[in-house]
C-alpha cells in the first residue's frame, strides 16, 4: 500500500471516528439528563478501569500527536534557515508517523467518549451542559488540525523551494497551533472537574454555571503549560526511541549515521525540555495547594505522596539515561577524551541526587524497625525526606544535566576567541555560583519556617535559569568560527547505548501515567471537586498497587501500538537518507 | 593492589562499601559526632543499592575500553576451561541465592506486614467541633488574639501535664512512660518534622479528633491518640496548642498568602 492510501485511509478512519464522536456529543444530553439512570455497567474490568484505560491511552497518543508536531516544525525550521537537509527529511518523516499516530487518537478519543456517555450518563450531562459550546468548537478545530496535517504532509515535496516552503513551514506553525488550542480546550474540562469556581456547589445547576469561569478555571493554566512542555518531552523521546529502534535494525553505515543523528536530536530535545518541567510542575503544585489545601496535602503528603517518591526515582531514571546517553556518545567525538575523566563525578552527582530525591519522609518498615527508629521518621535520613533537601537535589541534578550538554557540545570545537579562556573561567564561575545559591538556600531553608522556605524554591530555581542562559550566551558567542577537532563519527555508537533512548520513552510514558492519577485520584469520591459526588460501586480511590497495574497496561497498550506505527511507517517507504553535510 | 585496578573489582567494592555504608555506617557514624540516627529499613536499603547499582552500571559501561574490561572476568568465568568449579559453584550458588531471597519474601511470619502510612492526613476543610461547625482553612490560634500568651502557656501547661505527659512525654519528644507500648510511637513535638510543618488549625483538628478522626482514605490508621473534644473544652486544646510551640521554640505554620503555594 502506498503511503498516500493510506495516508487517505488513516484520514477516512479519523474523520468518521470524529463524525460520530461529534453526533454523540450533540445528542449526548437529552437522554442522559431526562433517563434515571446515572450509571452505566461495563463487564469484568468496570465501568471506571475501562473509562481510566481509555482516557489514558487516549491521553498517551494526543500527547505523541501534539508533541511530534512540535518537534517535526522546528527540525523543518532548522532546515530551512540552517540549510541543513537532513533536517527537512526528519520532520517529514515524523509527520508520516503524525498520520497514522492521527487516527488512533481520534479512536481512542471515540472510545473514551462513548465509555462516559454509556458508563457515566449523569457526570457527562453535567460536564456537556456547561461546556457544549467549547465541545463544538474541539470537534470544529480537530477536523481543521487533522487538514492542516494532510496539507503539510502531502504538500512537503510540493512546496520546497523559496517562499512556497515557507508556506509550507507556516502549515506546520498553524498545525501546533490548532493541536494547542485543542489540547487547552481539553485542559478546561478535567481541571474543572478538579477545581470549579468557588461559586459552584452540588446545588447549583450546570445552567447556572458560568462558562468562562468555569472553563479559566485555578489549575487551567497551570496544566496548560504543564502538559504543553510534558508534550515535547514526550515528542523527543518517541523520536528517540524511533531512531533507536531503526539504528539497531539498521543495515548500512549511511542507515545507523541518520539514526544515531536522529537519536541525538530526540534525546536533546527530550532531556532539554526535562530540565525546565520540574519548575512548570511546581507551578502546578503550587496551584492546587493554593486552590485548596486539603488536596494539596492529600497529593504530596497523604497517600498519594507514595507516588512522588516513585516519580523522584523515576525522574532519576531519565536524568541518568539521558546523561548516560551522551557519555557514551562522546567516544564517537573526536576531542571529547578531555572530558571523560569529569563524567564520574557527573555521575556521582547525579547519584546522590537520586538517593536524596526518592528518600521518602515517611518510610515503608516493619514493626521493628518503626520501633527501632522511634517512629516512621528516621531520626538522621528524615532530614533527606523535606523538600529543603529534594529541591537542592533536584536542581543540582539539572545543573549537572546541562554540564553534560555543555561538554557534548563543546567536545570536537577550539575557540578561536582571544577570551575563550576568559569566558570558559567565566561560565565556571556561573555554576559554582548558582551551586552555591542552590546549596545555601537548601540548607538555610531548615533553619526558618514553612512559608518562607517555599520562597527559597525560587531562589534556586532563577540561580540555575540565569545559568543556563548566561552560560549558553557565553558559549554562543566564544564558539563562532571555532576550530573543529574532527568530524563526529555518527553511526559508530554502540548498540547498548540505543537501549537508553527506550528507557527514556518508556520511563516518560509511565511517568505520565502515575502522575496523572495523583493529579486525579485527588478528587477522591468527586466526580467534579465538592460539586457533584461519585455514587458509584467505583467511587473509593484505587489503592497505588491496583493503580500501577492498570497504568501499566495502558503503557504496554500505547507503546504496543506506537511500535506498530512505527513498523507501518517503515513499511511505507524508506526515508530518503541524506548524506550528512558536516558535523553539529 | 591490582586488582582494584580491574572496573570489575572497583564495581565489586564500591557496591559493598556502599552497603557497609548504608546499613552499618548511617546508624552508626552520626552517633559519634553526638547526632541521633537508627537503623536504616530494609525498604530504604534496597531502594539506596538499587540506586547505587544503576551508577555502576552507567560507569562501567560509558566507554568501551571500561566496558570491555569490565566484561572479562564475566566471560572468563563463563568460558575458560580452568575456571570450570567456579562455574559450576556459581551455577549452584546463584539460584540458591535467588531462591533464598524469594524464600524470604514469601515465608510467613508472626511480624505486622510494613505498611504505607500517610504522616500529613489531609484535614477536611471544616469540621464539627460538639456540634457547632468550625471552618479550618485559613483559621487561627483565637488565643493568639485575645489573651496573653503567658497566661495561655500557663492553662495549655496545665492540661499538657493532666492529659498529654503519659504519652508524649515530660521532654515534649514522644517518650512518656506509656509510650513504648504504642507502635508507632506518640509524635515528638520537639522534632522539627511535626509541628512547626503544621498550621495551628491543623494541630487542633487532630487533638480534636484523635485517630478515629484520620481520614478514611489512608484507613487503616494505626493512632491511639483519643478524641479529645470529649474530654476537653475549645479553649483547653488551644491553649495546648500554645503551650506546645512555646515550649519547644517551634513557630506555627502560618497560612499562604495570596500567590504563595504550600510544599
Amino acid at each position: 500500500m502506498s503511503g498516500r492510501r493510506l495516508g487517505m485511509a488513516a484520514s477516512c478512519l479519523a474523520s468518521l471516528a470524529l463524525v460520530l464522536v461529534a453526533v454523540h456529543v450533540a445528542g449526548a444530553q437529552e437522554p442522559a439528563v431526562a433517563g434515571p439512570r446515572a450509571y452505566g455497567s461495563f463487564p469484568w474490568i468496570g465501568s471506571r478501569t475501562a473509562v481510566w484505560i481509555a482516557a489514558e491511552v487516549h491521553l498517551m497518543f494526543a500527547a505523541f500527536v501534539l508533541g511530534v508536531p512540535m518537534f517535526a516544525v522546528v527540525a523543518e525550521g532548522i532546515g530551512i534557515f540552517g540549510g541543513d537537509e537532513r533536517y527537512d527529511r526528519l520532520s517529514k518523516e515524523f509527520t508520516r508517523l503524525l498520520l497514522i499516530a492521527y487516527s488512533a487518537t481520534a479512536m481512542w478519543g471515540a472510545v473514551l467518549v462513548f465509555f462516559l456517555t454509556t458508563l457515566y450518563p449523569r457526570f457527562w450531562a453535567h460536564m456537556t451542559e456547561i461546556f457544549e459550546v467549547s465541545m463544538w468548537i474541539y470537534v470544529g478545530l480537530f477536523f481543521i488540525e487533522s487538514f492542516t496535517l494532510y496539507l503539510y504532509y502531502y504538500g512537503w515535496d510540493r512546496w520546497k523551494k523559496g517562499r512556497a516552503k515557507i508556506g509550507h513551514w507556516t502549515l506546520g506553525i498553524l498545525l501546533n497551533v490548532w493541536g494547542t488550542a485543542v489540547l487547552f480546550i481539553a485542559d478546561s474540562w478535567l481541571t474543572y472537574m478538579m477545581s470549579p469556581p468557588a461559586n459552584v456547589g452540588p446545588d447549583t445547576s450546570p445552567a447556572m454555571v458560568q462558562f468562562w469561569s468555569a472553563f479559566a478555571n485555578a489549575t487551567w493554566m497551570p496544566i496548560n503549560i504543564h502538559r504543553l512542555i510534558a508534550n515535547v518531552v514526550f515528542g523527543g523521546s518517541v523520536v528517540a526511541a524511533y531512531a533507536g529502534y531503526r539504528f539497531l535494525s539498521a543495515r548500512t553505515d549511511q542507515e545507523r549515521a541518520h539514526y544515531d543523528w536522529m537519536g541525538y536530536v530526540g534525546n536533546f530535545i527530550a532531556i532539554g525540555a526535562l530540565i525546565v518541567l520540574p519548575f512548570a510542575g511546581y507551578y502546578l503544585g503550587r496551584e492546587i495547594y493554593e486552590y485548596n489545601q486539603q488536596m494539596g496535602i492529600t497529593m504530596m503528603g497523604g497517600f498519594m505522596s507514595w507516588l512522588w517518591i516513585i516519580q523522584a526515582f523515576l525522574i532519576g531514571v531519565l536524568f541518568l539515561a539521558g546523561n548516560y546517553y551522551l557519555w557514551v556518545g562522546m567516544g564517537r567525538i573526536p576531542g571529547a577524551e578531555r572530558f571523560l575523566p569529569y563524567t564520574k563525578w557527573m555521575l556521582l552527582v547525579l547519584i546522590i541526587g537520586v538517593i536524596v530525591w526518592s528518600t521518602p519522609h515517611t518510610m515503608i518498615a516493619d514493626r521493628a524497625e518503626l520501633e527501632a527508629m522511634g517512629g516512621s521518621h528516621h531520626p538522621f535520613l528524615g532530614v533527606l525526606g523535606v523538600m529543603s533537601a529534594k529541591n537542592t537535589a533536584v536542581n543540582l541534578m539539572i545543573l549537572t544535566t546541562f554540564l553534560s550538554f555543555l561538554l557534548y557540545r563543546r567536545a570536537n570545537r577550539r575557540p578561536v576567541v582571544s577570551w575563550a579562556r576568559t569566558g570558559t573561567i567565566l561560565q565556571a564561575g556561573l555554576f559554582v555560583i548558582a551551586a552555591v545559591v542552590v546549596l545555601f538556600y537548601g540548607v538555610y531553608g531548615y533553619f526558618v519556617s514553612a512559608i518562607v522556605r517555599i520562597g527559597f524554591s525560587v531562589y534556586q530555581v532563577l540561580a540555575v535559569l540565569a545559568t543556563i542562559v548566561g552560560v549558553v550566551a557565553l558559549d554562543v558567542a566564544m564558539l563562532r568560527g571555532s576550530e573543529s577537532r574532527g568530524e563526529i563519527r555518527w553511526g559508530q555508537m554502540p548498540p547498548r547505548s540505543q537501549y537508553a533512548l527506550f528507557v527514556l520513552v518508556v520511563t516518560f510514558t509511565w511517568l505520565m501515567g502515575l502522575m496523572g492519577f495523583a493529579r486525579s485520584g485527588i478528587r477522591q469520591h468527586w466526580h467534579v471537586w465538592e460539586v457533584m459526588r461519585d455514587t458509584s460501586e467505583w467511587a473509593a480511590t484505587p489503592a497505588l498497587g491496583y493503580a500501577a497495574q492498570v497504568i501499566s497496561v495502558c503503557v504496554i497498550i500505547f507503546l504496543g501500538l506506537i511500535a506498530f506505527i512505527f513498523w507501518l511507517g517503515g513499511l511505507v517507504e524508506k526515508p530518503q537518507l541524506v548524506p550528512e553535510r558536516g558535523e553539529h | 593492589m591490582k586488582p582494584l585496578r580491574h572496573p570489575f573489582w572497583q564495581a565489586v567494592a564500591i557496591l559493598v562499601i556502599a552497603y557497609l555504608l548504608i546499613a552499618y555506617g548511617i546508624p552508626h557514624l552520626p552517633q559519634l559526632v553526638g547526632m541521633e540516627s537508627a537503623p536504616v529499613p530494609g525498604s530504604v536499603v534496597l531502594q539506596y543499592m538499587v540506586t547505587v547499582l544503576v551508577g555502576v552500571l552507567i560507569w562501567v559501561s560509558d566507554s568501551d575500553e571500561r566496558w570491555n574490561r569490565f566484561l572479562e572476568p564475566v566471560r572468563a568465568t563463563m568460558v575458560d576451561g580452568d575456571k570450570r568449579w567456579l562455574r559450576l559453584g556459581l551455577l549452584i550458588a546463584l539460584p540458591l541465592l535467588v531462591g533464598l531471597l524469594a524464600f524470604r519474601q514469601v515465608r510467613q511470619t508472626v511480624a505486622a506486614p510494613p505498611s504505607l502510612r500517610s504522616i500529613h492526613p489531609a484535614p477536611p476543610s471544616s469540621i464539627t467541633f460538639r456540634g457547632r461547625p468550625l471552618n479550618l482553612a485559613g483559621l487561627d490560634n483565637p488565643l493568639r488574639a485575645d489573651g496573653s500568651v503567658a497566661e495561655d502557656y500557663e492553662e495549655g501547661k496545665r492540661v499538657y501535664y493532666q492529659n498529654c505527659l503519659p504519652c508524649h512525654g515530660d521532654g515534649l519528644d514522644g517518650r512518656g512512660h506509656f509510650a513504648h507500648g504504642f507502635t508507632p510511637a506518640p509524635l515528638p513535638f520537639n522534632d522539627s518534622g511535626t509541628i512547626p510543618q503544621l498550621t495551628e488549625s491543623f494541630v487542633f483538628w487532630r487533638i480534636a479528633k484523635g485517630g478515629p478522626g484520620l481520614p478514611k482514605e489512608g484507613a487503616p490508621w494505626n493512632s491511639a491518640m483519643p478524641v479529645w473534644e470529649d474530654i476537653l473544652t475549645e479553649e483547653e486544646i488551644w491553649a495546648v496548642i500554645v503551650f506546645l510551640y512555646e515550649q519547644t521554640g517551634a513557630t506555627p505554620r502560618t497560612w499562604a498568602e495570596a500567590g504563595e503555594g504550600g510544599e
